[in-house]
């Protein structure tokens, strides 16, 4: 998009720096929700310019890194069955399950395909008509309404062989969980631009009540998210605690309705297992009964395993913000992108990845 | 994965009210041109205007003037820095 330059050009964000300083009055510490956010900020080198008291911890806002050890051994599990092919984001290729991972699963034979859109598998689906096509549903807001789409689409064409896994999982739930540990202090959430494009800016609203949380949603360039902090220690600063919306180019207070509309129609609430934070009531999405037949779990009857988190890793502190990577024994040594030990190594959005990255001189 | 990509509006396929229909946009950035769904996005483009995009739908449309007044807008909040503290 041309606008993108005019978000970076230094005349608009030195001065945001400054800006920055002038707004902490007082200690504060932020929390980013969203992997994409944790990126952005290593990218565009946020962390070097943040002013004294301002700390800034990652969240549980990366699909891959949330997602439990039981889900993916279960994911493994059923790349293995005979006349099954699974279909995936990338992302999710090189997580470790117990004993093995879906990369090598598919090295030893497994039919696994990557795609981009949930409606590429359907595609394969058409393809494949001898063999079940499963897509892992991974992820937030952002797209589930896809997934919605693409099971409706299946509905409307009667398609018998594609079904979804559905591990999806719903926003403001996990926070609620992580607000209510007394350990984790918290001033502010810089909340998550594309997941509130579609549930709305108001979403945030309980949540900033309930626990005087001040909430500033936050797009992804540098502009945006030096103006989504000054708002946020402007809040602190004055006590005037309220969700505002510092991405309105792509957020509304009411969200995507139409996409709510398609989720409503094909999932309802389902309690939800998450790495690092346990079972929490409501935070995910099935398939409803009238659509079970697109429901692999049902399908395929599935029962998830009990599974163990890699031993030693401390992905579910670092997406609690408990703990930041540096923390972690294996981080850099034993747990490297080429040899990950945890999700939040593996993923592209994960706290650790970015760490590896872009995280040497902070 | 996440991550949402703005891109042009070229041509617009498909009928809003009808989602049996097929709700497909074509898009372009840099000279890339490629087909997105356009199942549920918030508003129904038009051929000019911009969509974010996630796994192949769109999820949020925008005219040019919004990506316009966005950039004012923090101009704007730029612009209520004291002098000195700009030196
Ligand atoms: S560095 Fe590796 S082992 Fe340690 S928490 Fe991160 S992913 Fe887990």
């Amino acid at each position: 998009m041309k606008h993108l330059d005019e978000y970076r050009a230094a005349d608009l964000t030195k001065p945001l720096v400054e800006e920055l300083k002038n707004a902490v009055s007082k200690p504060l510490r932020v929390m980013e929700v969203c992997g994409s956010h944790t990126m952005a900020i290593f990218r565009n080198g946020l962390r070097s310019v943040l002013p004294d008291g301002m700390e800034l911890v990652s969240g549980p806002g990366c699909p891959v890194c949330v997602t439990s050890a039981s889900h993916m051994d279960a994911f493994i599990a059923m790349a293995d069955r005979p006349g099954v092919r699974v279909t995936i984001f990338g992302d999710l290729f090189r997580v470790p399950g117990t004993s093995a991972s879906l990369a090598q699963a598919s090295s030893r034979g497994a039919k696994i395909d990557i795609v981009y859109s949930p409606m590429d598998a359907l595609d394969l689906a058409m393809r494949y008509p001898g063999e079940l096509v499963v897509f892992l549903g991974v992820g937030f807001e952002t797209t589930t309404p896809g997934i919605a789409a693409t099971i409706l689409a299946a509905y409307n064409r009667a398609i018998k062989n594609f079904v979804v896994f559905s591990t999806q999982k719903t926003m403001p739930a996990p926070m609620e969980a992580l607000l209510s540990d007394p350990n984790l202090q918290i001033d502010g959430l810089l909340c998550p631009g594309h997941v509130s494009s579609i549930i709305g800016a108001g979403a945030w609203s309980p949540m900033a009540a309930k626990y005087h949380l001040a909430c500033v949603v936050a797009g992804f360039e540098t502009a945006d998210l030096l103006k989504s902090l000054i708002l946020l220690a402007r809040q602190i600063g004055q006590n005037d605690i309220k969700v505002e919306n510092a991405y309105p180019r792509a957020v509304s207070w009411e969200g995507n309705l139409r996409a709510r509309k398609m989720v409503e129609e094909i999932f309802e609430p389902a309690d939800m297992d998450w790495r690092g934070l346990g079972r929490i009531p409501a935070s995910g999405l099935k398939i409803r009964p009238k659509y079970a037949t697109f429901d692999a779990e049902v399908r395929l009857d599935i029962t998830l395993p009990q599974a163990e988190e890699p031993k030693g890793c401390m992905c579910g502190y670092i997406l609690k913000g408990m703990n930041n990577p540096r923390e972690c024994p294996l981080f850099d040594t034993r747990c490297t992108p080429a040899n990950p030990v945890g999700p939040c190594m593996v993923s592209s959005e994960g706290t650790c990845a970015a760490y590896h990255k872009y995280g040497r001189d902070i | 994965m996440c991550l949402a990509i703005p891109m042009r509006v070229t041509r617009v396929q498909g009928d809003p009210d009808d989602f049996t229909s097929n709700q497909v946009a074509t898009v372009d950035t840099d000279g890339i041109s490629k087909e997105v769904r356009l199942d549920i996005v918030d508003q129904w483009p038009s051929v000019g205007d911009y969509v974010i995009i996630h796994a192949g739908f769109a999820i949020h449309s925008l005219v040019e003037e919004e990506a316009l007044k966005n950039i004012a807008l923090l101009r704007e909040l730029s612009e209520n820095t004291p002098e000195e503290l700009l030196s």
